[in-house]
């Protein structure tokens, strides 16, 4: 538990002219809220799409348990126990709500093709376990409701805390939450601060970009401040909320 | 994800079973025959478009590989029968996956053209090179022996495609609702999803591209094997096109849209024999109206209206 | 040999200006509306078939070259409105098979008002051949290489000068930008249509004295000039011409010198090609996706 769980150094990525993240630094140790913050565009999507394989940045590096991960497909971090979730929704419209949730077990499951296709029963109980495994996860969600929807008949709201039970299906270490509060009411706000407590509470490792700094003052063991892709500020919520440069970004250089 | 989701396929079984003891005489045995070879080829091409979202304009091409190399390899090699089967699904398979794995990685419509592509050349090559496929007159195809026992006729024929029919519906039905399956279905739903949660999309995509490419050149040398007789027509572009409105119309991602459009697309071409470049107009009208009105196929639609489950 | 040489090149860019022609069809409806637009070679082949009817009927040729062109336009624009604009947003399977239907059609409604035979145009100024440097010119190829030089010229005008071009160019580069600026995004998809179908049929109509027409010539036009579009580099207007003409003159010095029954082929071999090796094309630019 030395060595922190993941390690970012000097990370940089430059779209043509435009330097979306520059040399930013950070370390985040296991169990704890981590969260990312800082004005529009200062860059946090990018680097959770770096993060997650999305990007392959153009400098710097990111380890996970001292191994480098950085341009390495989202696939195979998947399989180094990373999940997330997307600001712009990535539901699968065309299934249903459990099969969303059950496709985020995908690698723990035999994926062998002719075994699926002969109907092997070993491969045939699992799958039953893991349908009652995938409702229990939306149970957990507060999506029991929509047990036997399917997912384009699903509200906003509904389906973002859909993709929060498909990437706890993964039974993650690590999980990254892009903007979970963004287009909810206050009260469906509360509810996935709620619920953002719990999945931290089973002992995953949560990592969130967020605008709402109610919740992200609540949650987060530690916050990194963002702006212009550049490290601003980083600490506990108590010392970021004190720090005149961070108060100048958000609030104006006299406030 | 029904309670009964082998019902329809019972049904089929049923009705496949009792089907030679109605039809009047061969012309309509071998009509279903037809039918019937048409179903598993468009089952192996809807789980390429229909769940995972591809497209082949060539698929005729993989069709041609299987039938020409039941002809050519026992005519002019002295293969065995089965042999040539096995050849002609592993050239597909192999051609697929060489073609398949840099077109993946670029978007959609550029699996389109290179299906396209890959199709009118293989269409032509068999046109061309006469010594060994008889050229734009077709070849004789000897039948398939096990032994002394040689399997022709539309009898046996009947009684083979069918099934091979119903164990591909079996096992698509099987696959469907599997993890391979769901990350298929996945796939096609959000690239972006399917990769965060470990779906290697490149590999999917491939190997559903080899398996329906595999699929064709089976049904390829079956229909081969059973007409006893080749012509470059079963590889050409209109064949490709035709499978795909089969699919389209019965229902892409829909396994009984897939037979339900196989047979009502291998009867129309009969009806409208008389009038040839009716058939072409009615063809691709059925390919407009349906895109444009019931895009998701009649299947689909049907069962929405209804308020089955599939 | 240099006469050698200098006929296949010849031949190869009178019958790749027509290629131009059709490339520079499917980048017009490329860039307005992202559908390709399988349906252009029937474009090209009514412009011939058209032709050969109405001179047939008696009409004279300029009349009936006239019409030749303004009639594959309407159609263009009954295509557009039936067909495409319906299902405007739909998935890219969805309208690839949509335009595939409208040719098949196109070319079945030819089939029964016209036949199966093979029709000939007169050439427009005779058939003496010009010698060039040992090689044979027919004079149509000048026709056909003088017409499309100048629609090209008349083309880029329109596009770098005129405001209408200019309002096609601004849709094909953002759609959602050129409507909130007051483009009719619709209106120049509308346009992009006719103006596609009316550069196939001048092709079509060009070509026919030295290839002929039929009913079906259209499926191979129009996959070829898919494929010069391919290799200039979808969406690209310089690219279209230079790879329709590319396609041709590798094409006959493909049959000239290689082999003259794969004729046919060698164009799908070179799409394969340009999609293993260059997707873009020559004059295309990458896309990335922005999650």
């Amino acid at each position: 538990m030395n060595m922190a769980l993941l390690e970012v150094q000097d990370l940089s990525i430059q779209f043509g002219g435009v330097k979306a993240v520059q040399n930013v630094s950070f370390s985040i140790d296991a169990g704890i809220v981590y969260a990312v913050i800082g004005p529009n565009g200062a860059g946090k999507t990018t680097l959770f799409n770096l993060i997650t394989g999305i990007y392959t940045p153009t400098a710097g590096s990111i380890l996970l348990d001292g191994q480098p991960i950085q341009g390495k497909s989202p696939d195979v971090l998947a399989k180094r126990g990373v999940a997330r979730t997307f600001q712009n929704l990535q539901i699968c419209m065309n299934m249903s709500a459990v099969e969303n949730v059950m496709v985020g077990a995908h690698l723990r499951l035999d994926r062998n093709l002719f075994k699926a296709a002969l109907r092997w029963p070993a491969l045939k109980a699992r799958d039953l376990d893991l349908h009652a495994e995938a409702l229990e996860l939306m149970r957990f969600v507060g999506l029991e409701a929509y047990a036997s929807a399917s997912a384009d008949s699903m509200s906003y709201g509904a389906l973002k805390r859909l993709e929060i039970a498909r990437a706890l299906a993964m039974k993650p270490r690590l999980l990254f939450l892009d903007e979970p509060a963004a287009g909810l009411n206050p009260k469906e706000t509360i509810e996935v601060d709620a619920l953002i407590r719990k999945v931290a509470d089973t002992g995953v490792t949560v990592v969130l970009v967020e605008h709402d700094m109610k919740m992200v003052m609540n949650l987060s063991d530690r916050i990194l401040v963002l702006d212009y892709g550049r490290k601003l500020a980083e600490g506990t919520a108590a010392e970021v909320r004190r720090n005149p440069d961070v108060i100048a970004a958000y609030l104006g250089a006299h406030a | 994800m029904s309670k009964h989701p082998y019902r329809g396929l019972t049904l089929i079984a049923a009705v496949l079973l009792l089907l030679p003891l109605v039809l009047p005489n061969s012309f309509y045995v071998d009509l279903a025959i037809r039918m019937a070879i048409n179903a598993v080829i468009v089952l192996g091409l809807n789980l390429l478009i229909g769940f995972a979202g591809q497209i082949s304009l060539g698929h005729a091409g993989f069709i041609g590989i299987g039938a020409y190399a039941s002809a050519a390899l026992p005519t002019h090699f002295g293969w065995h029968p089965l042999l040539a089967v096995v050849a002609g699904a592993i050239a597909a398979g192999a051609l697929a996956a060489v073609l398949a794995r840099p077109i993946f990685r670029l978007k959609g419509h550029y699996l389109a053209m290179a299906t396209l592509g890959l199709g009118i050349i293989i269409n032509i090559v068999v046109r061309n090179e006469a010594a060994l496929t008889g050229g734009p007159d077709g070849m004789a195809v000897p039948p398939m022996v096990f032994g002394s026992f040689e399997i022709s006729g539309d009898k046996p024929w009947y009684w083979i495609v069918a099934s091979l029919l119903c164990f591909s519906i079996w096992a698509s039905i099987n696959l469907i609702d599997s993890p391979f399956g769901r990350a298929l279905r996945a796939l096609h739903g959000s690239e972006v999803a399917s990769k965060v949660v470990g779906v290697n999309v490149l590999r999917y995509k491939l190997t559903v591209f080899v398996m329906s490419a595999m699929f064709a050149s089976i049904m390829g040398s079956v229909t081969a094997l059973y007409v006893g007789f080749v012509t470059p027509n079963l590889a050409d572009f209109f064949h490709s096109i035709e499978l795909v409105t089969m699919v389209v119309i019965g229902g892409m991602g829909s396994i009984y849209g897939s037979v339900l459009g196989a047979v009502l697309l291998t009867a129309l071409p009969q009806a409208l024999a008389t009038f040839e470049g009716w058939e072409t107009v009615v063809f691709g009208a059925i390919l407009m109206l349906s895109m444009i009105f019931m895009p998701k196929g009649l299947v689909p639609t049907l069962a929405a209206r209804f308020g089955k489950g599939e | 040999m240099l006469a050698e040489f200098l006929q296949f090149l010849f031949s190869g860019i009178t019958v790749g200006s027509t290629y131009a022609l059709a490339a520079l069809g499917f980048t017009l409806i490329y860039n307005s509306s992202h559908v390709i637009n399988f349906a252009q070679g029937e474009f090209i082949m009514l412009g011939g078939m058209l032709a050969v009817y109405f001179t047939h009927s008696g009409l004279g040729l300029p009349l009936s070259l006239v019409l030749a062109i303004v009639l594959p336009a309407i159609v263009g624009l009954v295509m557009e409105k039936v067909a495409i604009e319906p299902v405007k947003g739909a998935e890219p399977v969805t309208l690839i098979i949509i335009t595939i239907g409208a040719s098949l059609v196109l070319r079945g409604l030819v089939q029964i008002w016209l036949g199966k035979g093979t029709f000939s145009l007169p050439a427009f100024s005779g058939e003496q051949p010009i010698n060039v440097l040992g090689a044979t010119l027919m004079p149509q190829s000048l026709w056909v290489l003088g017409v499309t030089a100048v629609v090209v010229l008349c083309l880029w005008y329109f596009f770098a000068r005129t405001l209408m071009g200019k309002a096609m160019l601004a849709t094909s580069f953002n759609r959602v930008a050129a409507e909130l600026v007051g483009i009719n995004t619709d209106g120049v998809l509308f346009l992009s249509f006719a103006m596609s179908a009316a550069l196939g049929a001048l092709g079509g109509i060009l070509i026919t004295p030295i290839t002929l027409t039929s009913y079906d010539a259209g499926i191979m036009l129009g996959l070829k000039g898919f494929v010069g579009a391919v290799l200039g580099g979808l969406g690209s207007g310089l690219g279209a011409v230079v790879g329709g003409l590319l396609v041709g003159v590798l094409e006959a010095m493909g049959a000239g010198y290689i082999s003259s029954s794969y004729k046919d082929a060698m164009p799908f071999v070179l799409i394969l090609l340009i999609l293993f090796f260059r997707p873009s094309g020559l004059f295309g630019g990458k896309a990335t996706d922005r999650v």
